[in-house]
């Protein structure tokens, strides 16, 4: 299994503090706090007002949500379907079981070129096989070119927000960054380089322009993925995607086999739903779409690596499966009232906030300390639900997982069936009521996300199965809903103690 | 059993709660959404692309067809340019007010190159009024796609209102998905600090767009 879900450097879950110490650290960090608390909030009102101008929002959320549920319902089929169209069209698709078989190949495909560098575009899923690492370990270097993952490379940092990895830093720290890093990796920062937004921008595109120019093999990841053209699709802001894209001659695109949409048209919710969800745009400064290869245009050699590393274990979850739904826009971090305080690393994960709270215990299973605990990491406001633009009820797979740490119950690991053991009486069991406790000892957060609490969801009224009952009745008692987790908890465990001062309000640390 | 056998089969395995007469992809989806924002004559939507395209600072002219050559020539020589890219079917006519260097777009020619280049001059395939945005599909007369993204200086040319429509939607029926597509709203921006949007990274730091018709 080591192999299987390492991850990052840092991000393997069995050698991770679970949620609750790692949250306390970032409370302590005042600065980290302030950088969030600015940030979130800045882009929560401007997702706000990019949503409101378009009427039929919940509609195209609506369709959304319908493209992805089919698509998954029918993966096999549209994933032969992709594999066709892209060989068809030039391309050469392999096929990653774990995040160890994907690097694998990665690495062969590059050896092959010859090269022992490669420029990289933001993507999620080589974060999470950890490729780079496993690149460097054969002696190729991976230079990223996303503004913030270079700040969070640059600062050997983790990434602690899915589309701004280096959300918990402010303009001066990149600055320091930039000018006591840039130059071991190639151009130095300019000499007198302040700490204005454009001077840095500036700097960046210095620093990797001459890295761009003389790139012979560019690694990417996808946004979306289409069956029946062969079609793959990367949203960006910046251009880096642009430059990895077309410059160099062979280009390796590694993606998750959820990013699957059946067709052409398809893109005409997602290109309207993910911009303004995600940096509240009415649409993003570049959308790059190829197709295989085009003679003399762009790469000459396209490799496709379709990703599993536990996606399939997700999909075989009736109720956790819409997880794989997430277009990944990030609008859920921005608004989760228990991401701003605890910050993106507590998550011990590429995917923190209230996705990743969903998607890692599914993709790396709640064998450890910190997978356990991050059904926790939430105080169910559903504030995530009401901004996710392909509606996934985050709270809902939340109490779902909850009942799996705590009761055990069969499951699917590595493509097997499995029945887990209760968490009862093991660390696990110990670090998720930390977790809870960690939770709900903030009214103020509670607070916050109980306004934001969804009027849509009331719409849509829905009572969760066994201990969810507990949980949606909760949902409008204000302020916190501390004694219904108790007496859940009390009535599932039999009231044997093990919980003491969970309903209390909790010291904050 | 190799891992594309492994994980297909993992997938049949994870789906077998979905009927065999599970509902098609027809009717799965609906499409009751919007196919545009607004009811807009062909000027207004025209008004519409201008206004947000300033709005993501693209700078925009606009002229009749007579004008196109001497706007060109102008916004090149305000620029200072000393070269400018040209791909193979631009319409000659749209460079004929100015002396610049002309440089082919060639297959032949390398990053480095391109780098030296000052300007390019390219047209659309479709520019899409609700989001102000301008899609490139390689045709001979938009060139490569690296023409438009190593210069720093990108000069597109629309023509109004047969290019123009309203919508993402609108914008996708007319394209054509096995040709390589760029779809460029406004100059290269980043909101990676604070999560703020500054314009110029590395594409293009500054886009014009003339309004031609
Ligand atoms: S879960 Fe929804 S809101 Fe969160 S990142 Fe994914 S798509 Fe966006």
């Amino acid at each position: 299994m080591s192999g299987t879900f390492v991850g990052m450097p840092g991000f393997h879950p069995h050698g991770l503090p679970a949620f609750p110490e790692a949250a306390r650290e970032a409370v302590r960090d005042t600065t980290l706090r302030g950088n969030l608390r600015h940030a979130t909030h800045t882009i929560r009102a401007k997702r706000a007002r990019a949503v409101a101008e378009v009427a039929d929002w919940a509609e195209l959320r609506e369709a959304g949500k319908r493209i992805k549920d089919h698509t998954l319902r029918h993966l096999d089929h549209y994933l032969v379907r992709l594999e066709e169209s892209v060989t068809a069209a030039g391309g050469t698709v392999h096929w990653a079981a774990d995040a160890e078989e994907a690097n694998r190949i990665v690495t062969r495909l590059v050896k092959e070129t010859g090269e022992s560098e490669v420029v990289k575009v933001k993507s999620m899923a080589t974060q999470e096989t950890g490729l780079n690492e496993a690149l460097e370990a054969e002696g190729i270097r991976a230079y990223e070119t996303d503004l913030a993952e270079l700040i969070v490379q640059l600062g050997k940092d983790r990434p602690s927000h899915i589309l701004v990895p280096a959300i918990h830093r402010n303009r001066g720290e990149i600055r320091d960054v930039f000018r006591t890093e840039m130059g071991a990796w190639g151009r130095p920062a300019p000499e007198g380089l302040t700490d204005t937004p454009a001077e840095l921008a500036e700097a960046a595109r210095l620093h990797l322009r001459e890295k761009f120019l003389r790139a012979k093999v560019g690694v990417s990841g996808a946004n979306f993925m289409i069956a029946e053209t062969g079609t793959l699709v990367v949203v960006e802001s910046e251009g880096n995607g642009r430059m990895c894209l077309t410059l160099p001659e062979t280009l390796i695109s590694v993606v998750g086999i959820e990013k699957t949409v059946p067709t052409w048209r398809d893109l005409e919710v997602f290109l309207q739903t993910l911009p303004r969800s995600s940096t509240a745009e009415r649409m993003n400064p570049y959308t790059s779409t190829w197709t295989g290869t085009t003679d003399g245009d762009g790469p000459r050699v396209f490799h496709l690596v379709l990703l599993d590393n536990g996606r399939t274990d997700t999909l075989a979850d009736e109720v956790g499966r819409q997880a794989l739904r997430c277009i990944r826009c990030s609008a859920c971090l921005n608004v989760c009232p228990v991401y701003e305080r605890a910050g993106g690393h507590a998550y011990g994960s590429v995917y923190p906030g209230p996705i990743g709270a969903i998607l890692s215990p599914q993709l790396r299973g709640t064998g450890s300390e910190i997978d356990a605990s991050l059904p926790y990491a939430s105080s169910l406001c559903g504030a995530c639900y009401e901004v996710c633009p392909v509606a996934i009820d985050i709270p809902e797979v939340l109490v779902h997982l909850r009942e799996r740490v705590v009761q055990g119950g069969p499951a699917v690991r590595g493509g097997n069936k499995v029945v887990l053991k209760p968490a009862k009486g093991h660390a696990a069991e110990r670090a998720a009521m930390r977790a809870a406790r960690w939770a709900f000892g903030r009214p103020g957060a509670l607070r916050t996300g109980q306004r934001l609490a969804s009027r849509t969801r009331r719409l849509h009224p829905r009572t969760l199965p066994g201990p969810g009952r507990a949980w949606t009745g909760s949902r409008d008692l204000p302020p916190v809903p501390a004694e219904p987790f108790r007496d859940w908890w009390q009535r599932t465990q039999g009231g044997d103690g093990g919980i003491g001062g969970i309903g209390g309000k909790g010291a904050v640390k | 059993m190799s891992s594309r056998e492994r994980i297909l089969g993992r997938v049949r395995r994870a789906l077998a709660d979905v009927p065999k007469d599970d509902t098609p992809y027809e009717r799965a989806v609906r499409r009751d959404y919007a196919r545009e924002h607004g009811r807009r004559t062909a000027e207004q939507t025209v008004d519409l692309l201008a206004e947000n395209l300033a709005d993501y600072r693209a700078i925009v002219h606009r002229t009749g067809t007579d004008g196109l050559a001497g706007v060109v020539a102008g916004l090149l020589r305000e620029r200072g340019a000393s070269s400018v890219l040209v791909p193979p079917g631009l319409d000659e006519g749209w460079l004929a007010a100015t002396g610049v260097t002309r440089v082919a777009d060639r297959a032949e020619s390398t990053p480095h190159e391109l780098d030296r280049v000052s300007s390019v001059v390219t047209a659309c395939a479709v520019a899409i009024a609700e989001t102000g945005t301008l899609v490139l599909d390689g045709s001979p007369d938009q060139g490569r796609r690296r023409i438009t993204l190593v210069p720093d200086h990108h000069i597109c040319v629309v023509r109004v209102p047969d290019q123009v429509v309203s919508s993402v939607p609108q914008a996708l029926e007319r394209l054509d998905p096995a040709r390589p597509l760029t779809w460029i709203s406004g100059p290269s921006a980043t909101s990676d600090i604070e999560l703020d949007r500054v314009e110029g990274v590395h594409g293009p730091r500054t886009l014009e767009v003339v309004l031609v018709g």
